[in-house]
């Protein structure tokens, strides 16, 4: 594969990258704040994606200004749906974020320890 | 009035949702009869919205706040909408009845709030049920999803870590469609699903859709606990309370498991699912390896309740396997399964529940309970029965038609996976009636442990569940015969009505 289609797709490459550092922690990694870490990542792997997806090369920001005889041309302006979908997946990954550290905080209270290898023996101990 | 039903499934909940946390601080009374109208509310539309659609023959199309297709947020109603709804809200209110006392016990100061979230996970599923809108499914998805996890971590001690894995499990099955509805949209430029079904066929390329399915479908499968995703599940479910609990499993996967069916047949046209992507052998495959694994582990368990949750396993596999067998009979058998399933998953639950409540969650207590407490065994008698697939009982029918369409793809195409999905149907039966033979077996032979050893000559008492557990329990117990008689009708008047002509030759 050359090298100016790896740059003309570069946002995809991005993406996926930080989709997989964010999967890594996700599954290997062994504390549960870490985890948590990469759950972010991988979420806002994919809020960059929609947001790379709306650019156009030239486009200004989707806002008319007012007064007479002004024409509206899509092709002048970034794409606004991807952007305002993702608010609400801000939104959804906030609240997420938001649920898991609460169960984490309820984890550490209970053995004392957020490594998930310690809390399972403890669990096996019981 | 009429004419809002879409809406109105929808946002009283949410609105009751709101009210009742805010009343929960001031007099927790009124928290109860609040919650339970506003789920009654859901289900009177919901009925409504069948005869509705069975009226107008069809589809009935709500465009919130009047704007059109592309533009706004439309809610498709058709038979299979209608028809998920009234389950889902359904379930939700006669368990909601059922929990009055449990959720009374377990959270004496928190009942708003968890009425409140009680409410809002029944407001995602009904609102991931009835949406038109790709992306609006995937709000809905989190909404039913965060409740969920709140729900589910309240439980014992072990609950938090659990929930904490599912939540992980979950976010990556969400994130993963949220990225396929990007590349459906790159694709066709439009997120609602009659606008997608309509543009796929037209398409020149259709590579970046096969990725987007891939995707979308690796995610469902994530979110649905298909069986190598499943792990998250038999943890999570057993530690839970079993007030959120019997909401939670009878419902959440068989509502993901609709959301496979919506997007399969809506959203990517059956010519694609079925032809262009040449997957349905290997998932196939999947689901008879997740019905066999899920009944050897539920074999394995001392736990009643983690019995159940590998049962829940096994018939995921059921509805996935149905469905993409490809021929009517199959699917029909899926979305007979996705109702069947959910009352009988309700009624073993509500089992458990009242289990918990009196005596424990070890099969080796159950000594003697058919003398102890009648009724509830006779009831839960009967959903044990109805997962074996029985046939006066419900889950007998919904299994025939799986295995007619198994014969019928075996006839169509000789393959093998479909053959195979009829001998894992036959095993998992034979290991279901296993599993609940062996808990009448110690239920009614074996006599008390504690105490006496006068070889139970001493007269038992009779020591019910209370009354207001026992009529929600016994209204299920019956709805289960019940959908079994009727289930021809629902079939012929409902189910086949929403399957389309399938693409010949598969």
């Amino acid at each position: 594969m050359d090298m100016a289609l790896i740059l003309a797709k570069a946002n995809y490459w991005g993406y996926v990258i930080l989709l997989l550092i964010g999967l890594y922690a996700l599954i290997s990694k062994n504390n549960l704040v870490k985890k948590i870490i990469g759950m972010v990542i991988f979420q806002t792997a994919v809020i960059l994606f929609y947001i790379t997806i709306a650019v156009k090369k030239g486009g200004n920001i989707p806002i008319t200004p007012h007064g007479k005889g002004y024409v509206v041309e899509a092709a002048n302006f970034m794409n606004p749906l991807p952007h305002v979908l993702m608010l609400t997946a801000i939104v959804v990954g906030v609240a997420t974020l938001g649920v898991a550290l609460a169960l984490a905080i309820k984890v550490y209270k209970q053995y004392g320890t957020l490594e998930e290898d310690e809390i399972n023996a403890m669990i096996r101990e019981q | 009035m009429s004419t809002h039903y879409p809406a109105l499934i929808i946002v009283v909940p949410l609105l009751t949702a709101v009210i009742v946390a805010a009343v929960g601080w001031i007099n927790k009374k009124y928290c109860f009869p609040l919650s339970v109208a506003s789920l009654a509310a859901s289900l009177l539309s919901s009925i409504g919205l069948l005869f509705e659609v069975m009226k107008t023959n069809g589809e009935v199309v709500y465009r919130f706040a009047g704007w059109e297709a592309p533009m706004g947020i439309v809610y498709n109603i058709d038979y299979l909408n209608s028809l998920v709804l009234i389950v889902v809200t359904a379930v939700a209110l006669i368990n909601l009845i059922f929990s009055k006392g449990s959720i009374e016990n377990d959270f004496p100061d928190k009942e708003g709030v968890f009425y409140a979230l009680y409410i809002l996970f029944t407001t995602g599923l009904v609102g991931m049920v009835a949406t038109g809108d790709a992306f609006n499914l995937y709000v809905l998805l989190e909404i039913a999803s965060l409740t969920g996890y709140a729900l589910l971590g309240i439980g014992n001690e072990r609950s938090p870590l659990s929930t904490l894995n599912y939540l992980f499990i979950g976010t990556i099955g969400a994130t993963f469609y949220l990225l396929g509805v990007g590349y459906i949209y790159i694709a066709t430029g439009t997120l609602n699903m009659a606008e997608i079904a309509l543009i796929i066929p037209k398409l020149p390329n259709v590579g970046i859709i096969k990725f987007a399915f891939v995707i979308c479908m690796v995610g469902l499968f994530v979110k649905m606990a298909l069986f190598p995703m499943h792990g998250w599940l038999p943890n999570a479910y057993s530690n839970a309370p079993s007030s959120s609990i019997g909401l939670i499993a009878p419902l959440t996967t068989k509502v993901t498991v609709y959301i496979m069916v919506r997007a399969g047949i809506t959203i990517f046209t059956p010519e694609f699912t079925f032809e262009k992507m040449h997957l349905d052998k290997w998932i196939v495959w999947l689901s008879v390896i997740g019905i066999v694994m899920g009944s050897c582990f539920a074999l394995a368990q001392k736990n009643y309740k983690k019995m159940l949750t590998y049962i829940v396993v096994a018939e995921v596999g059921y509805m996935v396997g149905g469905f993409w067998l490809g021929n009517k009979l199959g699917i029909t058998g899926s979305i007979l399964h996705i109702v069947n399933d959910a009352a009988m998953t309700l009624c073993v639950f509500m089992a458990a529940g009242i289990f918990s409540y009196k005596i424990g969650d070890h099969i080796s207590d159950f000594k003697g309970l058919f003398k102890k407490m009648p009724f509830t065994m006779t009831a839960f008698a009967v959903g044990g029965l109805s997962i074996i697939g029985v046939p006066p009982t419900c889950g007998f029918f919904s299994k025939w038609y799986l295995v007619s369409g198994g014969i019928e793809a075996v006839k169509a195409t000789g393959s093998i996976g479909a053959l195979a999905f009829i001998v894992a149907l036959l095993f998992s039966s034979l290991v279901n009636a296993v599993l609940f033979f062996r808990i009448f077996e110690v239920a009614h032979f074996e006599p008390f442990s504690e105490g006496h050893g006068h070889e139970g000559h001493s007269a038992v008492e009779i020591n019910e569940a209370p009354l207001g557990m026992l009529i929600p329990f016994f209204i299920v117990a019956f709805s289960l015969i019940f959908l079994g008689i009727f289930s021809g009708d629902i079939v012929s008047n409902i189910i086949n009505q929403f399957i389309p002509v399938l693409p010949a030759g598969i």
